[in-house]
């Protein structure tokens, strides 16, 4: 028997615990309504969001009940929609048939509460469910063709009629690593210099450069592409070595697309600095320039590293930008400053292209190394961030916090 | 007896060297990052000028198709720019509800804990590049879409843009595409979001509930005034990524440049989609090419300015009544 504890005998908002003047929040506009629960019933005061047995039971039901009704309209009476709209319309159908049964038990507040609860998490947890296909999906599909090979041939005399193993896509890492390094070399010094004038200097250019910085991260990655491509390449392929179609190129469109990526989160980082530093640093007699350069950033060094590790699994994986610049090639070239070049994204994307299965096997594992890259320096960025600064801040945080305890009675 | 009159002494701060030469070298990386930004603007202006006189600027505007293979060559970007916004549109309907959901859920539902593995998921999601979204979309998901639109188009069909064609394919839609990308803009929308929620004062909070007010009646009643402007800035930022998505789009979209008007068929293209699959082309497609990366550019460029404005707003508290 529930009925005790159920909120509704005692005639209160049930989601809320109220004592001596219980006001209910429904219809009858607040008037006081703790004389009409009978006085000799037990006073159970209901902890909020509590889910009772018979709550648990409904839910259940109302789920079979969706389950039984779309199995009825779809399988029998329209025909299949697919599992993904099956489940979809038992999702919406479980939330309808459960605020009506809540509304019917608990009276309508408490149901819309409800039903917002079951919305919000089974929404997030539907939002995580194709991360864990996709994964699964790469790796299942990407495992048979990612042998040693991969990591030690090229394409050299690879035919589409040889199977996936065939070759590998060592071309490939040379030139994301290469590509990546000198997109780095570019965009480091220029980011960290940007971060600082946004962070550190009382210039009047800074809105608009912090403005300019925001619309420069949503540029579209095919747009840094096609910016160096009209510069270098259209103009000057033919004539200068250098601007035609390498992984140079390919490393000043990575840049673009990476500067925006490190300003944004470098300048995060600093910001976090406590001022007190800066101040120690100036009231000691150092120059700004000195105090940056041996307080700010030192002290940021961890997030500035995290910032970094981001651009670069942010740079890995564009391949949008390489289309126009590096523009792909199926064998080793290490020099990245002449003739096309490969690179893993490129790789990948080119394969999944081919009409033989083999290639787009090949391409599946490139994909796969390629996520395993991207996971990897995710985790280092992790690990990294959360390694010295994060837990500093929680220490001072606490000292902080602390302090102004020890202080507040003597005040 | 004359009394001196006491003006405050000016304090005036005499940079050193050092400090002048940091002052400018940190000026120029700011000027630098600006000039970069117009810069793009100004060369695909440039480049595009061929294509541009050859057809006209409202030509190439209002019209759809792509023929340069005729004398003289008719392109038009209509047609790209009706398919960008159209997987945009459809990719940030289905992502703000999903971003707004699962952002509630890490400020106001989980506990500290999951709270930060949820942050780290999300952050995961949105480091995944959009390559393997796209390949994942293009290979797996659309045969699990594909009966999901077969359904919509039998029992939706008399709505407009839900028609479809008797026998028509309905792989490679503006459906799906749409889907793939809004899988790519969730987690941004989610973290621009989540980070305008946890902002809500804890005291408006707390009040709410201390009088009487289920939790959705605190977020309705507190959190979502709060983060409206955070809920309008993310989704504008998540359309701005999502008119920009280039790889996946282009594996999954056949890339026909002529306007379709039913998002469940097969065709359909997008301007940075379009670009990706004519690398490497002839002269003239390129000017072409150029003058729709421009389209595209000014489109995102001027979304997320407006989203940043917004955004910058919400978190200053500076848009609140």
């Amino acid at each position: 028997m529930t009925d005790v504890r159920d909120p509704n005998a005692l005639g209160q908002s049930p989601e809320t615990l109220v004592l001596p003047a219980p006001v209910q929040a429904g219809s009858n506009g607040g008037a006081p309504s703790a004389h009409r629960s009978p006085p000799n019933r037990l006073r159970t005061p209901r902890r909020p969001r509590e889910l009772t047995s018979t709550d648990y039971a409904t839910m259940a039901g109302c789920f079979l009940s969706s389950l039984a009704l779309c199995w009825l309209v779809f399988e029998r009476l329209t025909g299949g929609a697919g599992w993904l709209g099956f489940g979809l319309s038992v999702w919406f159908g479980f939330l309808l048939l459960y605020f009506l049964v809540n509304a019917d038990r608990h009276g309508s507040m408490v149901a819309a509460d409800r039903v917002v609860t079951a919305i919000v998490i089974t929404g997030s947890i539907v939002m995580f469910i194709p991360l864990v296909f996709l994964i699964g999906y790469v790796v299942l599909k990407g495992l048979p063709a990612l042998t040693a090979h991969f990591f030690t041939d090229d394409q050299r005399g690879v035919t589409p009629v040889q199977e996936a193993t065939a070759g590998g896509a060592a071309h490939a890492l040379v030139g994301t690593i290469e590509q990546v390094g000198l997109a780095l070399a570019w965009s480091v010094p220029l980011g960290l210099a940007a971060a600082v004038f946004l962070n550190e200097s009382r210039s009047r250019w800074r809105r608009l450069v912090r403005i300019f910085v925001d619309a420069m991260s949503g540029l579209p990655s095919i747009i840094a592409g096609l910016f160096i491509y009209a510069v270098f390449i259209l103009p000057y392929a033919k004539t200068i070595p250098l601007f035609s179609f390498n992984g140079f190129m390919a490393s000043l469109a990575l840049a673009l697309v990476m500067l925006p990526t490190i300003i944004r989160t470098v300048e995060v980082v600093l910001r976090l600095v406590p001022d007190g530093l800066r101040e120690s640093g100036l009231a000691l007699g150092a120059s700004r320039a000195r105090t940056v350069w041996s307080v700010v950033l030192p002290t940021a060094r961890s997030g500035i590293t995290t910032a970094l590790v981001l651009a670069v699994a942010r740079g890995v994986g564009e391949t949008a930008p390489l289309l126009f610049t590096a523009f792909g090639y199926d064998l080793m070239n290490s020099n990245a400053f002449s003739g096309p070049q490969e690179s893993l994204p490129l790789f990948t994307y080119r394969n999944i292209l081919k009409p033989d299965l083999s290639a787009v096997a090949r391409g599946f594992a490139g994909a796969l190394v390629l996520m395993m890259l991207v996971a990897f320096l995710f985790v280092v960025a992790r690990i990294v961030g959360a390694d010295r600064s994060t837990r500093k801040a929680r220490r001072s945080f606490r000292s902080r916090v602390t302090s102004h305890r020890q202080k507040e009675p003597s005040s | 007896m004359p009394v001196a009159v006491r003006t405050p002494r000016r304090i005036v701060s005499k940079p050193t060297r050092t400090d002048r030469v940091y002052e400018r070298v940190t000026l120029t990386a700011g000027l630098v990052v600006l000039a970069l930004l117009t810069l793009v603007g100004v060369f695909l202006l440039l480049r595009s000028e061929q294509a541009i006189n050859e057809t006209g600027l409202l030509n190439f505007l209002t019209r759809d198709g792509w023929r340069t293979d005729i004398k003289p060559p008719r392109i038009g970007a209509l047609g790209l720019i009706v398919g960008t916004i159209t997987v945009a549109a459809i990719a940030v309907t289905i992502a703000v509800p999903f971003g707004v959901v699962s952002a509630l859920f890490i400020t106001e539902y989980s506990t500290a804990r999951t709270r930060k593995y949820l942050t780290a998921a999300v952050d995961l999601l949105a480091a995944i590049p959009s390559l393997i979204f796209g390949l994942w979309g293009f290979l797996f998901l659309t045969g699990q879409i594909v009966p999901l639109s077969r359904w919509i188009s039998r029992n939706f069909g008399w709505i407009p843009i839900f028609k479809v064609d008797k026998g028509a394919n309905l792989t490679g839609s503006m459906f799906i595409a749409g889907i793939v990308v809004a899988l790519m803009v969730i987690p941004i929308v989610a973290s621009v979001v989540r980070e305008v929620f946890a902002q809500t004062p804890q005291g408006e909070k707390e009040a709410a509930l201390a009088l009487g007010s289920t939790r959705w009646g605190m977020i309705r009643a507190v959190v979502l005034p709060y983060g409206r402007g955070g809920i309008i800035g993310g989704a504008m930022l998540g359309l701005g990524r999502a008119l920009g998505e280039t790889i996946a789009v282009a594996l999954i979209l056949g890339q026909v440049p002529i306007i379709n008007g039913h998002i469940l068929e097969n065709g359909g293209s997008t301007v940075s989609g379009f670009i990706a699959r004519r690398a490497g082309a002839e002269e003239f497609t390129v000017s072409g090419l150029m003058a729709a990366g421009l389209v595209l550019f000014i489109m995102t460029f001027a979304t997320n300015m407006v989203a940043s404005v917004v955004v910058a707003r919400s978190r200053s508290g500076a848009g609140l009544d």
